[in-house]
């Protein structure tokens, strides 16, 4: 088993804040298919559409026949862990402030060789493990040896915890707490040991009996927070900024309109104004000093999770302002991503199909269930992926746009 | 044997060291001059006699072998650039060797050289080859360290070798150290400080690791009669052989490319792995020592812990290695690494006023091997040297 991770002390507020580090992170073309589906929570090799050789590490051509056409696959990853070591000295900042750090060589049964962080939980050498892949505090994708079979507190091994953003003993903060998702999400994360919540209120002189119940619980905290209004984004951010570990964007306008069934532009622009200039203002305001809290501690920040839609991909025409609202989105989360990667915390971006909500009454099931997305989210940040397709419709229209954005494009147009 | 034809008429000569030091403001240009300036003094010859030039260095970026002839104004018809790490020695000799038997060159220079500034280790391993910048410098940065570390590691399970007889190879190559002017480690090792030294990446402590450092290492490579007319000291090359990237399938390397070319090895020069009366193994760690002396011959796979207890190493020793105190005891100057062993061998064996000869050497084993890409050298040379009259 996995020593328990516990409640880290109380920093001394007077001892400086560590930088945040990075381990190496470049990468040739070839090895970011890694990344590509470490993101998504895979482990893919390339293997060879001609002869069927997989192959480690990635590369241009298969290595035994030659072919250029090599495929990421998903691999089962088992193997044999033919060597382990712990690294005292390391070349690499990241590592020495870590040491020592655990790594194994492993013949996977599919093949080749690989080198892996090595799971604590596994060995010594020689054993059996089971090779996945996450990604690192670069953000690129990388191998991990973990033990076949599950141990207790298996999350809760040092180095894996520095590929994932578990909310145990994290302070998070929830930027919409009238809604139904907003209110999940809370009890959620909550339930899987965040210390304190914070919960955005927009509107405080309206009413909900959700929120009330919510603000009960001795986790929550309840923050004024309009992020129509950049003063108030502001004073948040400056009255809690330095101390959210995660932050969960899910405040969304979400109308129901095409392009003629409404004239003028008011609920187009409310919905850019929640969906795509709040987490502008957002960005700014608590961007800062999350990066800098990035390796502040075993429980330092760690994660900024944005609520787009599965309509970020390609517009959903009968939502086609929210769907064109949420592609903006997605698209200022990854420059956000890229500001974000050099310190190591992560941009999770979450792609839900319709929503169990009142926006999509009209829409036939399945609809996600805020309970269902709560739930996505946070196993999101256990297992420290990119991007989350929670739900059937979310993940046959991934297939779908994967398999070709322009056939989609045409369905929903249809 | 079959298609290789000797080079009995070629010979090398002129041994040349540049001090190593374990950090340099030089960059790889001087330390490559001085082993040129080293090869014109101890040969006599003028640098317009020189009319090949073959280098092998990590740190000329971005110039390579071109660059250097205008640097060190030397025009040549024969440039060979060799950036093989511990196997470009032996495979400057053998290219150089024929270039000379073949008549396209008749004096060539071979120079392995580089520098070692404050982080030139640091950045050599981040970007030393795609393989190892995406699948092994991502995973804790131990750089060569940990790589042999794996290797050390199932030797040891599989062979049974221990710490000691690392430690005896280590201990005996310091010893021959002590009597060589240009080794970095001029201290006595004992089996209790090698024992006691610090964890670098476990089963690999502090003294199985070579320390990187800046320095050059030269010969020149002429006709046996051009030799003679100069009245220069020579060896004669009796046989080499290199192979990169034997047995791909083998999931963890326990064995190198030597096992392919032993036998021609042995068979070219006319002798067996008995006759050999010193070998300069590659020793960047000790367990590639003892997969040479398995894989030359010496022993059977596996038996090597058994031969290391069973044999002395120092230069009066059962079995001479690493006379000069090897890469251990000396220090790794990056592609000069490569030719350590072969300019000592060198020296052994043309007559060279040593403080610590061999006792009648006739025949010396110089080995070359290296460059971890990946997960294992790919690179395993070797060259038989004599002397003269052999």
């Amino acid at each position: 088993m996995t020593a328990p991770f516990t409640r880290p002390k109380r920093k001394n507020p007077v001892l400086r804040t560590r930088l945040p580090l990075p381990p190496p992170g470049a990468r040739s073309r070839a090895a970011l298919g890694l990344s590509a589906a470490a993101a998504m929570g895979k482990f893919k090799l390339q293997v060879c559409e001609a002869c069927r050789c997989v192959q480690y590490p990635p590369r241009e051509a298969c290595g035994s026949c030659l072919s250029p056409r090599l495929r990421w696959r998903e691999q089962d990853g088992f193997g044999e862990l033919l060597a382990d070591t712990q690294v005292h000295l390391s070349q690499e900042p990241y590592f020495r402030e870590r040491a020592p750090w655990r790594i194994g060589m492993v013949r996977l049964d599919a093949g080749p060789t690989v080198i892996v962080h090595l799971h604590s939980a596994c060995g010594p050498a020689p054993c059996r493990v089971r090779v996945g892949a996450r990604l690192d505090k670069a953000g690129q994708g990388v191998l991990i040896g973990f033990p076949v079979d599950e141990v207790a507190n298996m999350a809760d091994d040092r180095q894996l915890r520095e590929m994932t953003c578990d909310p145990k003993f994290r302070k998070v903060l929830i930027t919409d707490g009238k809604t139904a998702v907003g209110q999940a999400l809370a009890r959620t994360i909550i339930a899987a040991g965040a210390d304190l919540v914070w919960v955005g209120q927009a509107e405080p002189w309206k009413r909900s009996a959700g929120l009330e119940a919510l603000s009960a619980l001795p986790q929550v905290a309840i923050v004024p927070l309009d992020l129509t209004d950049s003063s108030s984004v502001v004073e948040a951010a400056g009255s809690i900024g330095g101390r959210v570990d995660i932050l969960i964007n899910n405040a969304e306008v979400h109308r129901t309109y095409g392009i003629s069934a409404r004239n003028g532009t008011d609920a187009a622009r409310l919905e850019m104004d929640v969906n795509y200039f709040g987490l502008l203002r957002l960005a700014q305001g608590f961007g800062p000093a999350m990066r800098g809290r990035a390796a502040d501690g075993a429980a330092g920040a760690t994660a900024w999770v944005n609520l787009l839609s599965i309509y970020a991909l390609s517009n959903f025409p009968p939502h086609g302002t929210f769907s064109a609202s949420k592609a903006a989105a997605l698209s200022l989360s990854q420059a956000l991503r890229a500001e974000m990667r050099g310190s190591g915390i992560r941009v999770i971006n979450v792609f839900p199909g319709p929503i169990d909500d009142e926006w999509n009454q009209p829409l036939p099931p399945p609809k996600l269930a805020a309970e269902a997305l709560a739930k996505s989210v946070v196993s999101a940040l256990k297992d420290g992926v990119e991007d989350v397709y929670p739900g059937d419709v979310a993940q046959e229209w991934l297939a779908r746009w994967e398999e070709n954005p322009k056939v989609l494009e045409r369905e929903l147009t249809a | 044997m079959s298609g290789v034809v000797a080079h009995d008429d070629v010979v090398v000569t002129a041994p040349v060291t540049v001090p190593y030091s374990r950090y340099s403001v030089r960059n790889a240009h001087w330390f490559c001059a001085q082993a040129l300036a080293g090869l014109l003094q101890s040969s006599g010859l003028p640098k317009s006699e020189i009319d090949g030039l073959c280098v092998g260095s990590f740190t000329l970026a971005p110039d390579s072998a071109i660059g250097l002839t205008q640097h060190l104004g030397v025009t040549v018809r024969w440039l060979d650039y060799l950036p093989l790490g511990g196997a470009c020695g032996v495979v400057a000799l053998r290219r150089a060797l024929r270039a000379v038997q073949s008549g396209d060159a008749e004096v060539v220079a071979c120079i392995g050289a580089d520098t070692n500034h404050v982080d030139s280790f640091r950045q050599t391993l981040e970007s030393f080859s795609v393989f190892a910048r995406d699948a092994v410098f991502p995973y804790g940065s131990g750089g060569p360290n940990a790589s042999f570390a794996f290797l050390t590691a199932y030797y040891m399970r599989l062979y049974g070798a221990t710490r000691e007889d690392f430690g005896k190879i280590c201990i005996a190559q310091r010893d021959n150290a002590l009597a060589y002017p240009n080794a970095l480690f001029k201290k006595p090792l004992s089996m209790r400080e090698y024992l006691e030294g610090r964890v670098i990446a476990d089963p690999i402590h502090l003294f199985d690791c070579v320390m990187p450092c800046a320095g050059a290492e030269g010969f020149l490579v002429m006709s046996r009669r051009r030799a003679e007319n100069l009245g220069l000291p020579y060896a004669r090359v009796r046989s080499t052989c290199e192979r990169h990237n034997a047995f791909p399938e083998d999931p963890i390397q326990m064995r190198g490319g030597w096992v392919l070319d032993r036998d021609r090895l042995y068979g070219s020069a006319g002798i067996e792995p008995c006759d050999v009366d010193f070998v300069q193994t590659y020793d960047d760690y000790p367990v590639m020592s003892a997969m040479q002396i398995e894989d030359l011959g010496f022993c059977e796979k596996g038996a090597a812990p058994e031969f290391i207890r069973r044999h002395t190493f120092t230069t009066e020793g059962s079995f001479p290695i690493n006379t000069c105190g090897g890469q251990l005891s000396v220090g790794q100057a990056g592609c000069a690494a490569g030719f350590l062993g072969l300019v000592e061998s060198i020296r052994q064996l043309s007559g060279r006023n040593l403080a610590r000869p061999v006792p009648n050497a006739r025949f010396g084993l110089a080995v070359g091997y290296g460059m971890i890409t990946y997960d294992r050298g790919l690179c395993s040379a070797a060259a038989i040297l004599s002397r003269a009259d052999a």
